[in-house]
């Protein structure tokens, strides 16, 4: 058990007391579950019809696996997109000119103060009012995404270069780099390195928003699951595959940060790493 | 610009449901969040266990498969409520466990030594707790919890897709009836959405600066 502020180290007394404390918890835990089996058995959730699509319905995995690929293009569009938009307000964000500078800001926290579903919806609705054609809803979810995230990077990408060592500009500018090349050949490829963990941290952000599309009536993973539903009737069993899916890849995301992190830590001086506040994805 | 001037009783209607889903959950998640961090720094083994798996499979669900959950789910454990409470479940359920990886965060950042000396003055558990490990621990979880509260705030727009008559559901309902005004109505919605999220943000630097701990 790891060191904590809360307790020493545990004499007989107190571990007599834990020993009761983990009967009586896993006691209420496993009562909670009980009840609930007990009323989803009593409602009849449990019946073998509800399953058995999952074993005779080979086409209920082609439709999935189409739904998670529509899932995955919005998610790469949107990623590459918003990378790109982020690095720009990034550097527009620590511009010296004013004129380019409060800009940047001023779009930064608007995308980040409205609703994801907001933008997306918006787009969506509106586009067709004002060009007088339909959208296709892969663009109206690809762009709100992109806006959004790349208001988030643009604030990764930025915490990254700062939390270099300021001797890395001073001797770029020192040696007759532009503001501009400093920026582009020292700065960037070094915060890349230091952000890259904040960055697969914000694509699992990201691909859990990807199931917005199901309120434009995109066919991501979540849209495809909701018409599945309507056709075989059993939405808690295909909502919680669909949430396991989900949450297998948020996880393999996850880990793959953790190493990212990991290595950053072993590679990169203390004196380079981010906040952790700068880190934690909050959506 | 008068379709957003003439409806301004719809979107007042609509923000009052946005702002009392957002406290309502806030609510419900805040104890929720802490009863699932206090299960996680417990030295209980069953409860810290199930404690960090809510955590990780929660944050790893969207928000929406979240409310899809609890609208299909909640009913066949035989749980009937009205869609806004039931909007209410859903985003505190899922808040709840941004709350508890704040929570923890803020305890796990008061250091040992805070403790110890408490200890070694002759405090009991429950006055080291009370007046020196808590206090700091919630202070340093404000920030943190500012992030997560300001996310609801947005998140709850996902309500209007499950028949809560939010701003955002509002604001459709405002499009069906002046679509030549979207771009103004849109604005309007916008506005409003920036006000509370700006306002948030400056409650709680507020607060943030009144419950600071000097060093």
């Amino acid at each position: 058990m790891s060191e904590t502020v809360l307790y020493d180290v545990q004499g007989p007394k107190a571990r007599r007391r834990v020993l009761i404390g983990s009967v009586v918890g896993a006691v209420l835990i496993l009562a909670v579950f009980a009840v609930a089996g007990v009323r989803l058995a009593a409602n009849g959730q449990f019946e073998a019809d509800l399953y058995r699509p999952f074993i005779e319905e080979p086409q209920l995995y082609e439709r999935l696996a189409e739904g998670l690929r529509n899932t995955l293009t919005a998610a790469v569009y949107a990623l590459v997109l918003a990378s790109v938009l982020g690095v720009l307000l990034a550097f527009g964000r620590l511009s010296s000119t004013p004129l380019v500078r409060l800009p940047a800001i001023a779009v930064i926290e608007l995308f980040r103060a409205l609703p994801l579903l907001l933008l997306i919806l918006g787009i969506f609705l509106a586009y067709p009012i004002v060009v007088g054609r339909s959208l296709d809803p892969l663009y109206a979810l690809v762009v709100g995404l992109t806006l959004y995230n790349g208001a988030v990077i643009a604030e990764i990408v930025r915490a990254g270069i700062l939390a270099l060592p300021r001797g890395q500009s001073e001797a770029a500018l020192s040696i007759g780099l532009t503001r501009g090349q400093n920026l582009r050949l020292v700065l960037l490829p070094q915060a890349v390195r230091i952000m890259l963990p904040a960055l697969v941290s914000q694509l699992v952000v990201l691909l859990k928003d990807t199931s917005l599309g199901f309120v434009i009536s995109f066919s991501e993973l979540l849209r495809t699951g909701q018409q599945l539903v309507q056709f075989f009737g059993n939405p808690l069993q295909l909502f919680t595959f669909i949430a396991l899916i989900y949450i297998a890849i948020n996880l393999a995301l996850s880990s793959l940060a953790n190493v990212l992190e990991r290595r950053q830590r072993r590679t990169v001086g203390s004196s380079a790493t981010m906040a952790p506040t700068e880190k934690g994805a909050v959506r | 610009m008068d379709s957003v001037l003439d409806n301004l009783d719809v979107y007042v209607d609509g923000f009052t449901t946005t702002v009392s889903l957002t406290l309502v959950a806030a609510v419900g998640a805040l104890i929720l969040g802490t009863l699932i961090a206090a299960m996680r720094v417990s030295p209980v083994p069953p409860l810290r266990g199930a404690g960090s798996l809510y955590v990780t499979l929660v944050r790893n669900t969207p928000l929406t498969v979240v409310f899809f959950l609890v609208f299909f789910g909640l009913p066949e454990v035989d749980i009937t409520f009205s869609f806004f409470t039931f909007a209410v479940v859903a985003l505190s359920l899922y808040t709840a466990a941004f709350v508890a990886e704040a929570v923890r965060a803020g305890i796990n950042s008061v250091q040992a030594g805070q403790a110890e000396a408490c200890r070694s003055v002759g405090m009991t558990f429950g006055q080291t707790l009370r007046l020196v490990v808590l206090p700091q621990a919630f202070a340093n979880s404000i920030p943190p919890l500012a992030s997560v509260f300001i996310a609801l705030l947005k998140n709850t727009s996902i309500a209007s897709a499950f028949f809560v008559a939010d701003a955002l559901q509002r604001t459709q309902g405002l499009i069906n009836s002046n679509a030549q005004a979207v771009l103004w109505i849109l604005a309007g919605t916008a506005i409003g959405y920036l006000i509370l999220a700006l306002g948030a943000s400056l409650l709680f630097s507020l607060l943030e600066r009144s419950v600071k701990v000097a060093r």
